[in-house]
Formats: C-alpha cells, structure tokens, sequence
C-alpha cells in the first residue's frame, strides 16, 4: 500500500520496481483473449522507454502529452512515462469502427490545438496523417511502435524527474462531450493521492485485492478506479478491453473467476448488459464468490437494475453486500462518496410528486402509489464533504433537493486552461457539480441534473453537439431539431430521443426514412450514440423559450404525450 | 433451417427487442450498427437470442460489427453453423 511519505504518483511505482520487482503489477488481457503477465519491475521499465522516447523529441516537465492508443500494453505504459516525466498526460478515446475516421482525426487536431499539447502519441498506422494535420502546431507525432523497437536498438538509460511537487498537474481527465472541445480535469499528484488513500479506507482495501476492469481509460471510472489506483497502490489489476466485453460481457466474470478478482467499477447499465447479453451456456460453473465489491457509479444507480442482476448470479456466488454504489466525478478526482462493502445497498423510499413539484423527498410507504425507491450513494469518503445547495449557493438541510456541491482533498486544481470555467464552478473552495441530489443520514441520493446533460451508459453527452449534427443534414430545418434523454429501463441508462423539424418537400414515407436514416448515420459516425428514437415533425412543431431557443424539456414533454401515450 | 424462416425471427427480435419499434421496416441489407439503427451492444443481445432460439454458438470473435452489421450478414453467420 502506500506509506505516509509518499507525495507523488511515481514514487510507489519507482520503489516498488526496486524493492519487489517481480511483484504481479497487471494481468493484461489482449483483444484476442491473450494473457499477459507484467510485473512491477517490467511495468516500470515500459514506462520508462516512453518517458525516454518523450525526451528525446524536446517534452519535459508541464509539457502537455495526448495519448491516442487503443486498448494495449503501449496505452499503460505511455501514460506513465509521461508522468514519470514529470509532463502531464491525458488519454484520449480511440478510433473505432462506428466512427468517421476524418472527422475524429480533425477531432484530435482540435483538442491539440485548444489544450496546446506538445505531444501526441499514437500507433504507426495513425502516424502520418496525424503529422500531416498537426503541421502547422508546434506538437510532435510519435510512434508507439518507434518506441517499442527502441527496446532492441538499446535505448537510452532514463532518470525518473525525482524533483516533481506534490502540487504539480500529474494528468488531465476529459470529463465529457464529443466535440474534442472538451474540459480537462487537471488534477496534482497529491488530490490524486489523497482520492486513493481516502477511497482505499472505505472499500477496505488490503495487499490481497485484485482489481478487475474493461472500463475505458479516457473516463474517471476506469482511469482511477481501473488503473491508477492499483498500479499507485500495489494491488493487481486485470484489464480488458471495453471492445471485447461490450462484445462478450462474460469474459468479465471468467477471468474476475481465473484470477480470484475482489473488485470491480461498473456504470449501471453494465449491469443490465451482463443481464441480457450472456448466454446461458456461458454460466454454467461460473463461480463469483471471490468478488466483494461490485461498484456501479457514474450514472444514476437503479434499484431494478441491482435487482435483475442478482436474480441472473445469485446461483453463482452473487450476493446483495456485493452490490455497492458510489457517486463519482472526474472533478474530484472520482468516489466523491461510496457506500460500505459487506453491507446491502440502502433504499429510501419518497413520494416521487414531492421529490419532483415541492424539492423534498417525503418518506413514502412501500408500494404506495407514487412512491420511488432510490438508492444510496453512500457518505462521503474521508476529507470530502458534500453539501446540498438551492439557487443562492444557501446550504439546504437534509432531505431537501438542490445542487450537489462538494470540497475536499482530491479536488481538481483547474479545468486545463479554461478559467472562466473554474471561476463558474468553483465558488469559496467549493465544487458545484451541477446534479441534483438530497441527503439524509449522512448518505448522498441523485436525483437528477441543473444541466442538459444526458448519460448513456456512463458517457457524458451534450445534446447541443448532437442537434448541431443534425442542422447539417439536408432535408432537417436549420436551427429546429432537439435532442433529449429519456429513462430506458432495459438499458438501465438514458436512450437518446432526437425531434427534428422536417423542410416542405420531404412528405413521402420513402424519403422521410432516408431522412430519419442519414440522422441516424451522422450521429452514429460524428459520436458513436445510436438513437433511441427519431421523430420527424413539421414545422413549428418544437417549442421554443421567449428567447427563441428550443426548449428541451417542454419538447420532451410534448415528445411523451404525442408520440408514447398509449404505448406504455 | 430455412433461410426466410431465420431472418424473419431475426428480424421480429431487432425490431421488438432492440428497436423497441414493430412497425419499423428493416431491409434486408441495411446497416444496424454503422448505420446507427442499433448499437454494438446489442449483438451480445443477438448472440443470446440465437442461442435461445436456434440453439446455435456464434463464438464472440464473430460477433462483430464487421460480420454482423446487417440481417443477410446475421442469417450467414447463423445458416454457416447450422447443422
């Protein structure tokens, strides 16, 4: 584990390369089900080829670096050499099948120029065209594969920066949208380290943990649940790739059951997708017993969800304690708060009329009508504290709703560059998250959003990005199309509704479908999110605000009451 | 199996389970995925329902979006293992 003395990120993983070099770091499972045992020692010298190689080519402490690399040893060992160092590093979702390769390239560009990265290193088959786009920004292209056949050309020996601060950046998270304008969480080596040492406390964490994730590493979740976390504490990690368990969500559980894994992070509708998309004949022997925390976080937690899920593993060592949940943001590193392992998740049942008109949430009877059962995120995590706030920045008492707000140890420095936006959201040393919650017994429930936001599937998506696709399209009204979350219960996430405003001339069933199916193929390949509903109205159709925006949640309404009466 | 049979099965899941809308038309050569009709996720959902259904294993490294992107592509998979 960590010892008092520690003040940086690297300096655990430098010991421990030395003093217990052959110690298990990662069990690193390849897309093609390969396992690859790395220990601390190697772990460490994989990082330091890249640190060397970032040297090489001029970056050096504060130098921003954007890791751009799919799931692979070379993204682990990347984002460590940059912070060994001393630059600051921050990983950058990959390219994928869904999406338009150019328009995520022109993407990549975007966010190098705007956070002014001085480095960007991605695979050899990314290289050129990446070096043909950024020629007029003073940022270097590498190779991740120049990198690793250094190895054999006998690289350079590299001295770890041993002067970095305990204040200083260590790395940026991108906390959300899809424009490549995105805000980055700039977090110091000691909020980092406070997150860890605070989290370890509530979950338990001992030298006997093993921690197991296919969570992408661009996101919170996986990037401090999945990966900094173990390999700064000691504590193995299995690491998958997002692509292979969304495709094959039992691998998961086989190899949390072939490696006796302890703990995992899950957004909600992971649970849900290990409902629905494992085959029976993939459960028989499944044995779970060795889990103890399974930890849903990052979108709102469900109770049906927990329910399915146990209903599903329950005959495979699943038991309730197991089900833990936590309220996460990049912006205070990731747990803000987080519930006990060993203890069954706590409902709180309260009139949904009250909760929605008077901002209360009144205890309800069970099944009475109107009641809602919501569920605990836990207490805040040691050094955070969590208040609830109205409109005033006034702390409300407990049970009444308002704007979760939060100050801490493990806060954020900065959004990267972007003051204006620390300025707005951090106000008297305190973070204003924008959700909506209540508190009572101490314990933090979510209820909803101040902003659009819509979550799907633990990924932050802003509806204005994707209306601004849709105004491109040829056949939908400029300026009259809106986008929306609505709850799915199968999913266990928000589906994403899009009303567009249709021009005269498209009127024929044939031609309003093409239409419907160029939207759908736009926002697919521009943000990989697949539409839960595309509607095509006539003009004038949108309700819009006295100041002539689109009103999102009154077109929501409107969304129910024409098109789904009747229908559920 | 006969092929019409299996693509119409195919075709009520998509649009009932997945689609959530039965009066939706899917051609046969339509993109699902690339075409933003369904999501990747979904085809762990197709693996389930062919097992459940035709009692036939489409291992997951053929559960992709490469093999598995329209209902003709979904049929091939399932009538090349059908014994």
């Amino acid at each position: 584990m960590i010892s008092k003395e520690t003040q940086t990120l690297i300096q655990p993983i430098i010991e421990r390369a030395v003093r217990q070099p052959d110690r298990l770091a990662v069990v690193f499972i390849r897309e093609d089900g390969i396992e690859e045992s790395i220990t601390a020692g190697e772990f460490y010298r994989d990082a330091c080829l890249f640190a060397s190689a970032l040297q090489n080519q001029g970056i050096g402490v504060d130098d921003l670096v954007i890791v751009v690399l799919k799931h692979s040893r070379e993204l682990l060992s990347a984002f460590w050499g940059s912070l060994l160092l001393g630059s600051i590093g921050s990983i950058f979702p990959y390219l994928t099948e869904k999406l338009d390769p150019a328009i995520y390239k022109q993407r990549v560009k975007t966010l190098v120029a705007h956070s002014g990265a001085k480095a960007v290193i991605t695979f050899a088959e990314f290289k050129q065209d990446l070096t043909t786009l950024l020629a007029d920004v003073d940022c270097r292209v590498i190779s991740s594969d120049e990198v690793i056949s250094s190895i054999s050309a006998g690289s350079a020996e590299f001295t770890p920066n041993d002067h970095i601060l305990p204040e200083k950046t260590a790395f940026l998270q991108h906390s959300s949208g899809t424009t490549g304008l995105q805000k980055g969480v700039a977090l110091s080596h000691r909020a980092v380290l406070n997150q860890i040492r605070s989290l370890s406390e509530v979950l338990g964490v001992t030298p006997n943990d093993r921690i197991i994730s296919w969570l992408p590493l661009y996101h919170d979740m996986g990037l401090i649940g999945g990966f900094v976390l173990p390999i700064v504490a000691g504590i193995p990690l299995i690491i998958l790739s997002p692509f292979h368990w969304v495709r094959d969500p039992k691998t998961l559980f086989t190899y949390a059951a072939e490696h006796q894994a302890t703990i995992s992070w899950l957004p909600n509708f992971a649970f849900n997708h290990c409902v629905r998309g494992i085959r029976r004949s993939d459960l028989v022997r499944l044995d779970l017993s060795s889990i103890r925390a399974l930890i849903s976080c990052s979108e709102p937690v469900r109770r049906d969800s927990f329910e399915k899920f146990l209903d599903t593993f329950n005959g495979h060592g699943i038991r309730e304690d197991m089900l833990q949940a936590s309220y996460a943001l990049a912006e205070n590193t990731f747990a803000a708060t987080q519930t006990i392992p060993g203890v069954p998740p706590h409902y709180d049942r309260v009139d949904i009329q009250s909760l929605q008109k008077d901002k209360f949430a009144k205890p309800a009877e069970p099944g009475g009508i109107g009641s809602v059962a919501m569920v605990s995120n836990g207490k805040p995590i040691p050094l955070t504290e969590i208040a609830i706030a109205d409109s005033d920045g006034m702390h409300l008492p407990e049970r009444y709703t308002g704007e979760i707000i939060l100050r801490s140890n493990c806060m954020l420095t900065e959004y990267y560059h972007r003051p204006e936006i620390t300025a707005q959201t951090i106000r008297d040393g305190w973070f204003y998250t924008g959700d909506i919650g209540y508190i009572t017994d101490g314990e933090l429930y979510v209820s909803g959003r101040k902003k659009d936001l819509i979550i799907v599937g633990g990924k932050n998506i802003f509806p204005q990005d994707l209306e601004a696709i849709a105004n491109k399209i040829k056949g939908v009204y400029p300026g009259r199309a809106v986008a929306f979350g609505m709850d799915d219960e199968r999913l266990g996430s928000e589906g994403v509704v899009m009303v567009c405003e249709v021009e005269s001339g498209y009127r024929g069933e044939a031609q309003k479908q093409q239409l419907e199916a160029d939207i759908r193929t736009h926002v697919a390949r521009e943000t990989e999110i697949t539409l839960m509903d595309v509607r095509l109205v006539e003009e004038r159709w949108l309700i819009k605000t006295s100041s002539g925006k689109i009103a999102r949640n009154d077109n929501r309404e409107k969304y129910k009451k024409v098109f789904l009466d009747g229908r559920s | 199996m006969d092929r019409e049979e299996v693509k119409k099965r195919l075709r009520d899941f998509i649009v009932t389970e997945l689609l959530n809308n039965p009066k939706y038309q899917v051609s046969d050569d339509q993109p699902l995925i690339t075409g933003g009709m369904i999501d990747s996720f979904s085809l762990a959902q197709v693996g389930v329902f062919v097992e459940d259904a035709f009692g036939i294993y489409i291992p997951d490294t053929d559960l992709t979006v490469k093999k598995m992107d329209t209902l003709n592509m979904m049929t091939d998979e399932i009538l090349g293992r059908a014994g």
